[in-house]
């Protein structure tokens, strides 16, 4: 390699090299900065708050994605919404979202979608957006995974519980829940679900309403539905309890 | 130096003299023993044991816990499945339902499911390598063993091994197995079941052997260019032609068209009235006609209302020719003998409307300003090697064009399909799951020279598909006979005679069940005749009145004669009867008005029939049955009291639930029932 050096010419290539050297330097922490990519998107505005549009606790089965995306607005100090603003989501538990950052479109807003991960019970999603402080303003997000059990218990569900428990109508499937006299409660309605034991739940679902001293309103299903069935209609109710359902029972405070 | 004197210097340097030698020995010995209980001390399984052990030790229930724990390799064998599962020796809690609150594996109890683990074992469901005893061997893919675990979104593949009916707690297998009869993958890939029958498509694409009497070649091109602007219900993919084959594919189907007899011996086809009034009228027909319970179209708002039985009509003005939709609407299956469209008996004027309303239902958009020159012979044989080679006859009746056999490959064991067979696209994790994924979401990806088409599905359809797939697996032919739950197949049954060809002129089958065969959009009628009185259902037959109010989805009126209404009453009332209602155990002229009195209390009171039911339009709003406002002009006695005593045996899987009714109560609330016999209601228009 002495030869370069050897006259005037390689003198010029020796600052020849350096200038390269510089420049392809130059050039490298250039490009990592762009390959960053979707990794490092810049915010054009900030907001100070978030808000959750839609999608807040869907139910669907383990290790799928969630039937509606989830989409979250970020708003000022005002409650105007933000365009351009940064939201970027954290799943717990192995759940994901996609796109897991992004801006919020011109009407403030930003969708991602949501696979949950493989073991049933509730995740909790995370969105952050940050003022131009840095100071991070924060909105929860819940999705419940539903096992084999509370699977079976959604379709047993569909079929014998919903005209009278879910009070929203759709074309296909016209709620009876308004024709009653007593208000059918939410399967979501962990404040009064939660209160009853498994043994109330599955004789209410056994021997209907008068069996509890309720309405017969709410019919017997003792030789309609199997036995793992009704067990799997309250396993349905236990995942779906807003607030969620604490099992009682011999637990270990310090696990 | 001999050989013997090297020998001995080595051994001089390496041990010294015999005592030191025998020293030496017994450390290595020693050391060499101790690797025994060393390896087995940092066995992995064991770690993970032990850390079970450290986790219950402050628990409530720690001493059943502790005395239910085995140390040491656990198995499960059960050599009739082929099962040998060491996943006990890690997962230690599987059975505890206690450790219900603990969320680390390999820990956690198993969630609660319909088999047991001594029954099955786990591999059956999880798939993975049971008989390894380290993490990355049970769970991964390695070079010895390449099934790896099943990822948790694709588990009810496993189900599907045994179970070939539609197990309630499998939705996305069931999803995905419709999905393949209905957007026709079965058509071209063969795919057997455990049983070995080749599953069929439910698809019912339409015969093309005279599609130049319905649609013009322009429309022909814009649906190959893409069906989904078509119609975004559309099943027929995107087979991503170039231009040059949809000039030639259309010329050619053209070409091959031959006149239907629809079209022979006809008189002129009623012109369309076109005029606002026309088509106003014209919508109020298709409405009353209930046409909207197989098709779907698109409502102001854009959402698609309707069934799915026949195509979207949207753009249907786009589409058809109305001289054939005439001759369609007159008698479909002149044009197609198996079309599930019924014959309705229309008179000209009213098709007339129809036309009307149909054909004002135009998307510019949709044809564009293609225009086709006069196509040439070499055009059309160019059309049909590519209809060949597109394998267009696998779905579609082409004239003289045959479907091709082993078109695709078969699919029956591509659940067991070895990795190494597999070429994947770059980016494509390398598991069968994500191959099979990727496979459906993206064919052309593959190589631009692989003839599968681009399908528009929704991502809960391609992890359904996805998992009917991974279910069609070497393990479900070998599985004994005995753990197999059968499909339902359906039965060729046929009514005969008059009635029989009237059933068929009106393809009842394609919504209503007769004695296992037909669609489940309505009631099955196997034993319609046990059910209903004669009188009602000849009238019923003549003008179909809504028994269900929250129904968008109704029994068409097919505007029958008097005669055709008796024809079918007598062959109902005789042929359709079920041994479980005898119609000569109740007179209902015995009931009294004590009955009737005591029955009302009991409808009211103690089973609070009203949640469901209506039977003082004043006063009940229950809407999940039947308007029972006039049930005793239209049931037997006999049908109701058996109905209120076990409904489910009459009509499995309907929503009344079993009452098991005491025969005091059935007969009172039989009695009340039958006292309904009030004035039609007037027909309120849905929608």
């Amino acid at each position: 390699m002495n030869w370069i050096f050897s006259n005037r010419r390689a003198c010029f290539r020796q600052d020849a090299c350096l200038v390269w050297i510089i420049l392809a330097l130059g050039m490298t922490s250039a490009c990592t900065r762009r390959a960053g990519g979707p990794g490092d998107v810049r915010p054009k505005a900030f907001g100070t708050a978030l808000v959750v549009v839609s999608g807040d606790k869907q139910a669907a089965g383990v290790g799928s994605a969630l039937d509606q995306p989830l989409v979250v607005q970020v708003n000022d100090a005002k409650g105007t919404a933000v365009a351009g603003a940064l939201v970027s989501f954290a799943g717990a538990g192995g759940a994901t979202v996609n796109p897991d950052q992004g801006l919020t479109g011109p009407d403030g807003q930003f969708t991602a979608s949501v696979s949950l991960g493989g073991v049933h019970g509730w995740y909790r999603i995370t969105a952050t957006t940050r003022d131009s402080s840095g100071k991070a303003a924060e909105v929860h997000i819940d999705a419940i995974a539903l096992g084999y059990q509370e699977m079976l218990g959604e379709k047993v569900s569909e079929i014998h519980c919903v005209r009278c428990h879910d009070s929203e109508s759709t074309p296909e499937r016209v709620s009876n829940h308004d024709n009653l006299t007593a208000q059918a409660h939410a399967f979501t309605d962990g404040a009064t679900l939660n209160a009853m034991t498994d043994a109330n739940l599955v004789a209410i679902i056994t021997h209907g309403g008068p069996a509890l001293g309720k309405s017969a309103e709410m019919p017997p299903y003792a030789n309609t539905l199997s036995k793992s069935q009704i067990d799997a209609l309250v396993a349905l109710l236990r995942a779906l309890a807003d607030p969620p359902y604490r099992p009682q029972g011999i637990f270990n405070a310090s696990n | 130096m001999s050989l013997r004197d090297k020998v001995r210097s080595v051994w001089r340097y390496l041990f010294g003299d015999a005592v030191s030698a025998f020293g030496t020995l017994s450390i290595v010995l020693l050391i060499l023993l101790a690797i025994v209980p060393a390896k087995d001390h940092f066995r992995e399984w064991l770690s993970y044991q032990n850390q079970y052990l450290r986790l219950i030790r402050g628990r409530g229930d720690a001493t059943s816990l502790n005395r239910r724990f085995q140390g040491g390799t656990q198995q499960i064998w059960l050599p009739d499945l082929g099962v040998v599962d060491r996943c006990g020796t890690c997962h230690v809690a599987l059975k505890e339902a206690s450790l219900v609150d603990v969320k680390t594996q390999p820990f956690r109890p198993h969630p609660p499911m319909p088999h047991t683990l001594t029954e099955f074992g786990c591999v059956m469901c999880h798939r993975g390598q049971g008989a390894a005893t380290t993490v990355e061997e049970a769970h991964s893919s390695t070079k010895a063993w390449e099934e790896p675990i099943l990822p948790a979104r694709y588990l009810e593949a496993s189900c599907g091994q045994c179970h070939l009916d539609r197990p309630v707690g499998t939705p996305r297998l069931n999803l995905g197995r419709d999905t393949l009869a209905q957007y026709g993958c079965v058509h071209c890939h063969m795919v057997k079941t455990p049983e070995g029958v080749a599953m069929t498509g439910s698809d019912d694409p339409p015969p093309l052997v005279h599609i130049g009497e319905k649609t013009s070649r322009e429309w022909i091109a814009a649906w190959l260019r893409n069906p989904q602007a078509y119609a975004g219900s559309a099943t027929m993919p995107n087979f991503q032609l170039p231009d040059e084959d949809i000039r030639d594919i259309s010329a050619f189907l053209i070409a091959q068209s031959t006149p239907s007899e629809a079209r022979k011996g006809r008189e002129a086809a009623p012109t369309a009235s076109q005029d606002a009034a026309a088509v106003q009228a014209g919508t109020s027909l298709y409405g009353e006609s209930f046409c909207s319970s197989c098709h779907a179209m698109q409502n102001a708002a854009g959402l698609l209302v309707g069934g799915n039985i026949g195509p979207e009509l949207t753009r249907v003005g786009s589409k058809v020719k109305t001289e054939w939709l005439a001759e369609w609407l007159r008698d479909p299956k002149t044009f197609d003998p198996d079309t599930r469209m019924p014959h309705y008996r229309l008179e000209s004027k009213q098709i007339g409307l129809l036309i009307g309303f149909l054909s004002s239902k135009t998307d510019p958009d949709i044809l564009g300003n293609t225009h086709f020159e006069a196509a040439t012979q070499a055009q059309i044989d160019q059309g049909k090697t590519r209809v060949i080679e597109r394998g267009c006859a696998n779905c579609h009746a082409i004239n003289g064009v045959k479907k091709a056999e082993n078109f695709a490959p078969e699919l029956t064991l591509v659940g067991s399909r070895p990795l190494v067979k597999i070429l994947f696209a770059p980016g494509v994790p390398h598991t069968l799951a994500d191959y099979i994924g990727a496979k459906i979401r993206q064919p052309r990806s593959f190589g631009n020279a692989l003839k599968m088409p681009q399908y528009t599905l929704a991502p809960q359809q391609l992890d359904a598909l996805a998992t009917a797939l991974l279910a069609q697996t070497q393990r479900a032919q070998t599985m004994p006979v005995s753990l197999r739950v059968p499909g339902h197949a359906q039965t060729n049954y046929q009514p005969a005679g008059r009635a029989g060809r009237l059933i068929d002129d009106m393809r009842c089958f394609s919504c209503h069940t007769f004695n296992g065969r037909g669609g489940d959009l309505a009631p099955d009628l196997t034993w319609e005749g046990s059910s209903v009185q004669r009188a009602w259902l000849v009238n019923f037959l003549k003008n179909p009145a809504t028994l269900r109010p929250s129904l968008i989805r109704r029994m068409p009126k097919f505007n029958v004669t008097d005669a055709e209404a008796n024809t079918l009453a007598d062959y109902i009332m005789t042929v359709y009867q079920t041994a479980a209602v005898d119609q000569e155990s109740i007179d209902s002229s015995h009931f009294t008005a004590a009955d009737v009195e005591q029955g009302k209390e009991l409808f009211y009171g103690k089973y609070s029939c009203k949640s469901c039911h209506i039977v003082d339009p004043n006063k009940d709003k229950g809407y999940v049955g039947p308007t029972l406002t006039q049930v005793g002009s239209r049931l037997t006695a006999p049908w109701i009291s058996q109905w209120l005593k076990n409904s489910q045996s009459l009509r499995p899987g309907t929503l009344e639930p079993v009452w098991n009714m005491n025969e005091e109560d059935s007969k009172a609330i039989t009695a009340f029932l039958m006292a309904q016999k009030g004035a039609p209601r007037k027909e309120v228009a849905q929608q």
